[in-house]
């Protein structure tokens, strides 16, 4: 890409344009907030409609880590392990409050957030969100993926 | 080749004889695409063959109980919304009855037959997760989206009442957070006729279909005996042909008060659990139907005697501009409120003290009601049980939940026990699943709905 | 049989190994010597006239800060009993000391004790004796302690990877 600042910023945009529209997610879900997560991936608020409605159960083909719930410590391994084998680019969703703080889950089990192991795109707090909320956070990282392709 | 199978040239010598002497081990979880909830299976296979399982739990551990510990009685309430999170409204309840039990008192008739509404609904919103996500793994998506379509709509009711769709924390030691909202039948009726339409068209989707019951006729089977030595309730052991329900059994609440039916199976095996539940969701709309039939009105929370709270008492009265009558009331808000004055006010309020905290109505508009919030909020204050000790159970959607609570006789809980219904069917899954093949471990595990959140705590 | 007449019946039937009864909010608990308990339980299941198939709970509490409990016995054993052809509930207890806390282990009666006594011994560290595989249940390996302790601090953390908060 090494063209012309002009040409390079049009593909630029046109590859973020695309990636925010083909988002393929790992869900890593743990606890409560995989409910609302069911919730919103079905038919009543679809988020089919945002590029994101297809699931990938290997973390080696998905760009979005969805950390959905409560991670503990004899999970925390597990999830920095999922993240280190995707590819980049990728991002991270913390999903709901215990994974952004921890939430009311301060004890000698829990991690207080994931942004203590692994970097966070975007938070979506809530216990648990609601399905509006979570559609709003995928918005934002929509955006965010649209901007971020200029960085590669 | 000779007398070689193609499996002996993958796997080595004698693998194809049955001698079994080239075990393969395979681990499954605790991310595992065709499962929902965090447990590892590790996997003995001959061939294709389960022959051992190892089930590890633990990764959704919380500190549910250390937690309870930790706050007066009804900071737990929130915890208990986090165990079983599909059906959350049945573990507030049997937690706050279970603190009844301590207390001593008894809830009024109609909160009892609200805890009755709410909790078959709850009910049927885990049986339709249960059944959807498991046919799901199977391949069948649209049952799923059937589902969860149908949950939606029981889901805008608990919504209506509580305030939240899955985290309701809708039970107070005493009673309930609210009254049902106005032209809340109508709307259940209206939500029951459409879940009632899903349910028939999941029944002719599922209960007759080849693939769907080839995956589940016969497969994850264990015997009567050994589902009652596993200690195993609810759904499961009334696949097996044993009509145990806590609901008939020892009626709690406004049970006794309703007719319904006890759905049994005969087999014991994942497809008579399917036929268990599905049959179940149609006899708790039937009970909410005729609870809501049979709601009586008056108070819905009690006092710390059990004496019922009338609802007028609840009107903030300062905001209907009758001030005259809180000028009369001799008590006054220390400045300090730990201060020095705090015996003065235990004397002044004990009379008025309730287990129940106030409407924030009340909190926030009359010095009654501010007080009565601050006598149970108060550190060392609040609802305290005499010492003691108590084992509470309902029917949760799962099986027995029981709440076991020691009280030491102050106003926090001295240990607050759970017992989990999904944990002995995890116990006993290696015993389901032996023998069977590997891809039966995924409708096994699902018919036992596992929720991981009560199962770790 | 009701629950009064349960009582009886155990303390007819092995005498000093009932320590005592109460009846408290309708819940009939019996606490059972040590070394008795697992003939207790047997006989719990196999009479014909209590026939208790079902373990319906195993657990334990830690007495340490219960008032006037200080220097008894630490821990308690729970056994909570149900019976599917009578109808009726029971509960045993057994009491341990701290510097031996160990109990018999019921697995021999019902499989369901196996994972109850791993929680116990992950949350307690009371072993029991006899027990085919006593791991840690739900924490990890790694962990030090016994969190349900009440002198186990409640956020005191062990991570195995990320910061030490």
């Amino acid at each position: 890409m090494g063209l012309g600042g002009f040409f390079t910023g049009k593909l630029d945009e046109a590859i973020g344009w695309a990636r925010k529209y083909s988002i393929f997610q790992y869900p890593f879900v743990t606890a409560c907030c995989g409910m609302e997560y069911m919730a919103t991936a079905c038919s009543h608020y679809d988020v089919d409609r945002f590029g994101a409605g297809l699931p990938r159960f290997s973390p080696r083909q998905s760009d979005v880590l969805f950390v959905v719930g409560t991670i503990s410590h004899k999970m925390a391994p597990v999830l920095k392990r999922v993240y280190d084998q995707m590819c980049e680019p990728k991002w991270v969703v913390a999903f709901g409050v215990c994974t952004c703080t921890g939430g009311f889950y301060d004890n000698y089990a829990t991690v207080m957030g994931i942004d203590t192991i692994i970097p966070v795109d975007v938070y979506i707090p809530g216990c648990p969100p609601r399905p509006e909320s979570v559609i709003d956070g995928l918005m934002k990282l929509q955006e965010k993926i649209a901007a971020g392709a200029q960085r590669y | 080749m000779g007398g070689r199978t193609r499996r002996e040239i993958y796997l080595g010598e004698g693998s194809g004889t049955g001698s079994g002497s080239q075990h393969l081990y395979v681990n499954m979880g605790p991310s595992h695409p065709a499962m929902h909830g965090v447990i590892r299976i590790v996997a003995e296979l001959d061939g294709e063959t389960m022959v051992n399982a190892d089930v590890e739990i633990g990764y959704l551990h919380r500190a549910f109980e250390k937690e309870c510990e930790a706050g007066p009685y009804n900071n737990a309430i929130p915890y208990t919304d986090r165990l079983n999170y599909v059906s959350p409204l049945i573990n507030n309840f049997g937690y706050a009855s279970c603190v009844e039990k301590l207390l001593g008192i008894e809830a009024t008739e109609r909160c009892q037959y609200i805890r009755v509404i709410m909790s078959e609904i709850s009910r049927i919103s885990d049986h339709l997760t249960c059944i959807g996500a498991s046919a799901m793994e199977l391949g069948a998506f649209t049952v799923f989206l059937y589902m969860i379509k149908a949950r939606e709509y029981l889901w805008e009711l608990v919504e209506d009442v509580t305030g939240a769709r899955l985290t309701i924390s809708y039970a107070r030691v005493g009673g309930v957070k609210a009254d049902l909202p106005d032209g809340f039948a109508l709307k259940v009726l209206k939500a029951f006729k459409e879940t009632r339409q899903v349910l028939e068209e999941v029944d002719k989707l599922l209960t007759g279909n080849r693939i769907f019951m080839d995956r589940m006729v016969g497969v994850g089977a264990l015997s009567r005996a050994e589902t009652i030595a596993y200690a195993i309730t609810g759904p499961l052991l009334r696949a097996a042909g044993v009509s145990y329900d806590v609901r008939r059994a020892q009626p709690y609440w406004a049970y006794d008060r309703v007719e319904f039916e006890i759905p049994t199976g005969r087999n014991g095996d994942n497809y008579d659990r399917y036929l268990v539940r599905l049959a179940e969701m149609e006899q708790s709309m039937r009970i909410v139907e005729q609870a809501l039939d049979a709601l009586p009105g008056g108070p819905i929370n009690v006092d710390w005697e059990g004496r019922a709270i009338d609802p007028a008492s609840y009107v903030d009265r300062g905001k209907q501009g009758k001030t005259e009558g809180l000028l009369l009331i001799p008590i006054t808000l220390s400045p300090n409120l730990a201060g020095l004055e705090r015996p003065v006010h235990r004397a002044v309020n004990v009379a008025d003290k309730r287990v129940v905290l106030p409407p924030k109505e009340d909190t926030y508009g009359s010095i009654e009601g501010l007080m009565n919030h601050f006598m149970l909020i108060m550190d060392g204050y609040g609802i305290r049980p005499p010492k003691g000790e108590a084992y509470f159970a309902v029917e949760g959607a799962n099986g027995e939940l029981g709440f076991y609570i020691v009280s030491d006789g102050t106003d926090r809980p001295y240990r607050v026990r759970c017992r989990p219904p999904c944990l002995p069917p995890m116990a006993a899954l290696p015993r389901m699943i032996e023998g069977e093949m590997v891809a039966d471990v995924v409708p096994t595990f699902g018919s036992i709905n596992m929720i991981a959140g009560e199962l770790d705590r | 049989m009701d629950g009064q007449a349960i009582l009886l019946r155990l303390t007819s039937t092995f005498g000093p190994g009932i320590v005592e009864t109460h009846d408290h909010r309708g819940d009939h608990t019996a606490v059972v010597e040590r070394s008795m308990i697992l003939e207790a339980l047997r006989f719990c299941r196999d009479d014909p006239d209590l026939q208790f198939n079902v373990l319906m709970d195993l657990t334990a509490v830690d007495y340490l800060k219960y008032p006037e409990r200080e220097f008894g016995p630490r821990f308690e054993v729970v056994y909570h009993l149900y019976s599917l052809p009578h109808n009726h509930r029971l509960r045993l207890k057994v009491r341990v000391e701290e510097d031996d806390a160990r109990a018999p282990s019921a697995v021999p009666l019902w499989p369901i004790a196996n994972w109850f006594e791993r929680e116990i011994w992950d949350m307690f560290g009371i072993r029991f004796d006899g027990h085919p595989d006593l791991r840690r249940l739900l924490m990890y390996e790694e962990f030090q302690g016994h969190p349900l302790r009440k002198d186990y601090p409640v956020n005191k953390r062990q991570p195995l990877i990320g910061p030490r908060n």
